[in-house]
């Protein structure tokens, strides 16, 4: 189990396209970190360099403390899960737990008896001897687990681990995840492109956009203070409003709404400059009664979200959303009014957050 | 509405039997009328030849002479008269030495090295190999077998030129050698591009988790890559096995020479047919070609069942 560091990581296809842009990133051992941004940020390819499944055009890749830049992947002692399992079809399951070992010459019945254990481990023992197109999905996902845990490797890297599930099993595959990385605790780097499954399951994460870390942090940190409008707008299940505001002395001025300074930002702003005033609908409170310092409008779409309601707000032509219980949901055309927390609202200058 | 009514199985498996009988709706007449100029030309072409083959092999017939004539049913005289003759098992022994050496082993292998050579690369260097190979392929039987002669001829052959060497003549002294690279170069397309196909259906995945495992080189075509094209590999031995095994193609550079030892089926069945005259004996050794041709086919077939 290692520490997994990277050093001014680079990465130029052939072709001039740059899918990592000098990164700096370091995993410490036994972190179940996550790399999180939309197609083409350059997050598989990050995966895979470190996999050494792409050559580096620049940088180092650290492991422990052996710097494995110029190794094959076979010499980096790591293992990866697949986005499609990649078992191979003609192996029953036994075989296929056991094929990187017997690829580093393991005798037949030591790495057998290490692919019964680690199978047991997973709930596997009743399907040791079928080929993988005779299992489901989930069984299919935790045969490639378990041939990455039988390996005993220093880091595991997961690339879209649960995109092949059906929505209810990768649920519960989310949760059993987290469970196995903890009580295994080695260094694993997964790489997702649904922001609920990063959340979820990470100890830490980084946002990437166009081969830049636009973010690292703990999913509370990401969620609660994104550093910039890209990780606000790509973080949540419903995006963060981003309202263009002027700072007006003590207050704000925003869509035509007077707006009290959100408290990360007190005693940082200056009369008169353009901001971006940012508040997850979850931290707007509705009413239906005016209240001061709040977005007032009319009520365009409700949507339903089961226990919750997302209302959207036609604030003098532009839309804010607010969360609202379940109960309170309002009808289309009503007034409403969306007060923003003090203690969780957001201001960003040029994208960046205004924070001390 | 009435048709909501009935149980969805009646009116699926009445749908069925319609569709199954009569899809386009033409009536029989008609659809017969549409297929009719295919089944008579495949008759003309096909279906007669091989059947007249099978009455010519029973038969004395004779290019020349009284038999060509009024020739007579012999019954399996032929036949005997083939299978007990030294030249014919000795074409049928070179026959496999041909096949073996230059499909079976030859072409297989070289279609599978440049496949594998060129899957990952693009650019000019593929484009120039793919098209040389395939332009061996592609080129008129007729023409390669000219620029083949002119490069092994004794006397000024190209080969002796750039070797610096005098009477060296690989066509007399290495026939089936000759016979067996000329063949190999002639129909390596082939396989090289069911094979760059076939290795375009690997899952990256798989062999990038083969890496990872830190398997070499031959591990990942052991253990990856064979087991995925073994179907290709076998329906590409089918092939070019038959393929070979009928070609006629080693005649052009040979004649079947010298002193026979190119002589392969193919060719002995013309010369003891149009060479010789023998038109039904010549007509039971085809029809022998073609029941080993039936067994050849029939092994690989079982094969490529027994795959899953």
């Amino acid at each position: 189990m290692s520490a997994i560091e990277l050093r001014g990581l680079t990465k130029v296809y052939p072709g001039g396209v740059k899918a990592l842009d000098s990164l700096d990133l370091a995993i410490p051992d036994g972190e179940f970190f996550a790399l999180l941004g939309p197609s083409g940020c350059g997050k598989t390819t990050l995966l895979r360099t470190i996999a050494g499944l792409e050559t580096a055009t620049g940088g180092a890749v650290v492991i422990g403390d052996r710097d494995v830049t110029g190794l094959q992947p076979g010499a980096r002692d790591i293992a990866m899960v697949f986005q499609d399992y990649a078992l191979f079809p003609h192996m029953n399951v036994t075989d296929n737990i056991a094929y990187p070992l017997r690829i580093k010459k393991v005798g037949r019945a030591a790495r057998q008896q290490k692919a019964a254990e680690v199978g047991a481990r997973l709930g596997l023992e009743q399907l040791m001897d079928r080929r993988p197109g005779q299992l489901s999905g989930g069984q299919q996902q935790r045969v490639a687990l378990a041939r990455v845990m039988a390996t005993q490797a220093q880091a595991f890297l997961f690339d879209e681990p649960l995109s092949n599930l059906d929505a209810r099993l990768r649920l519960e595959a989310r949760t059993f995840l987290k469970k196995l990385q903890h009580e295994l605790g080695v260094t694993t780097v997964f790489v997702t492109h649904d922001q609920a499954e990063a959340l979820a399951m990470a100890d830490r994460m980084a946002v990437m956009e166009s081969g830049h870390i636009r973010q690292i942090g703990t999913p509370a940190e990401v969620f609660q203070r994104p550093a910039n409008t890209f990780v606000a707008g790509f973080i949540g299940s419903t995006p963060m409003n981003l309202l263009d505001g002027v700072v007006r002395a003590d207050t704000l001025e925003v869509t035509g709404c007077k707006l009290a300074v959100p408290q990360s930002a007190e005693g940082l702003l200056h009369d008169g400059e353009k901001i971006v005033y940012g508040v997850r609908p979850e931290y707007n409170v509705y009413s239906a009664e005016p209240v001061d310092g709040s977005l007032g409008g009319n009520v365009s779409i409700v949507e339903n979200l089961g226990a919750s309601y997302l209302v959207t707000l036609d604030v003098n032509g532009v839309l804010v959303q607010a969360v609202v219980p379940e109960g309170h949901e309002p009808a289309i055309g009503d007034e409403g009014y969306a007060l923003p927390r003090r203690d969780r609202a957001l201001i960003y200058r040029d994208g960046e957050l205004v924070s001390a | 509405m009435a048709q909501a009514t009935l149980p969805p199985e009646v009116l699926d498996d009445a749908k069925a039997r319609r569709y199954s009988a009569d899809a386009a709706g033409l009536g029989r007449l008609r659809a017969g009328a549409f297929v009719a100029p295919a089944l008579a030309l495949i008759s003309l072409f096909l279906v007669f030849p091989a059947l007249w083959v099978l009455y010519l092999g029973l038969s004395n017939y004779r290019l020349t002479g009284a038999a060509a004539a009024a020739p007579q049913l012999v019954g399996f005289d032929n036949f005997v008269k083939a299978l007990t003759d030294p030249e014919f098992w000795n074409s049928t022994w070179l026959t496999f030495e041909f096949v073996l050496g230059s499909a079976v082993i030859g072409q297989v292998v070289l279609g599978f090295l440049l496949a594998w050579i060129m899957r990952d690369r693009t650019g000019p260097l593929k484009r120039i190999v793919e098209g040389l190979v395939i332009l061996a392929w592609i080129l008129p039987s007729a023409v390669v077998s000219f620029l083949w002669v002119a490069l092994l001829d004794r006397d000024d052959g190209t080969l002796n030129t750039l070797l610096h060497s005098q009477d060296f003549a690989p066509l007399l002294d290495h026939p089936m050698l000759s016979i067996i690279i000329f063949n190999i170069w002639r129909g390596a397309a082939f396989s090289m591009m069911l094979y760059g196909a076939a290795l375009g259906n690997v899952p990256p995945s798989h062999l990038e988790s083969a890496r990872l495992a830190g398997a070499s080189g031959w591990q990942q075509l052991r253990d990856v890559v064979f087991p995925h094209i073994r179907g290709h590999v076998l329906t590409n031995l089918l092939l070019i096995s038959l393929w070979t095994f009928n070609d006629f193609t080693p005649f052009l550079l040979t004649a079947g020479g010298p002193d026979g030892k190119t002589e392969v089926l193919a060719v002995h069945v013309y010369q003891v047919a149009l060479q010789g005259g023998e038109l039904g004996y010549g007509a039971a050794v085809s029809t022998v070609i073609l029941l080993i041709n039936l067994v050849v086919a029939v092994f690989y077939l079982r094969l490529l069942r027994s795959k899953k």
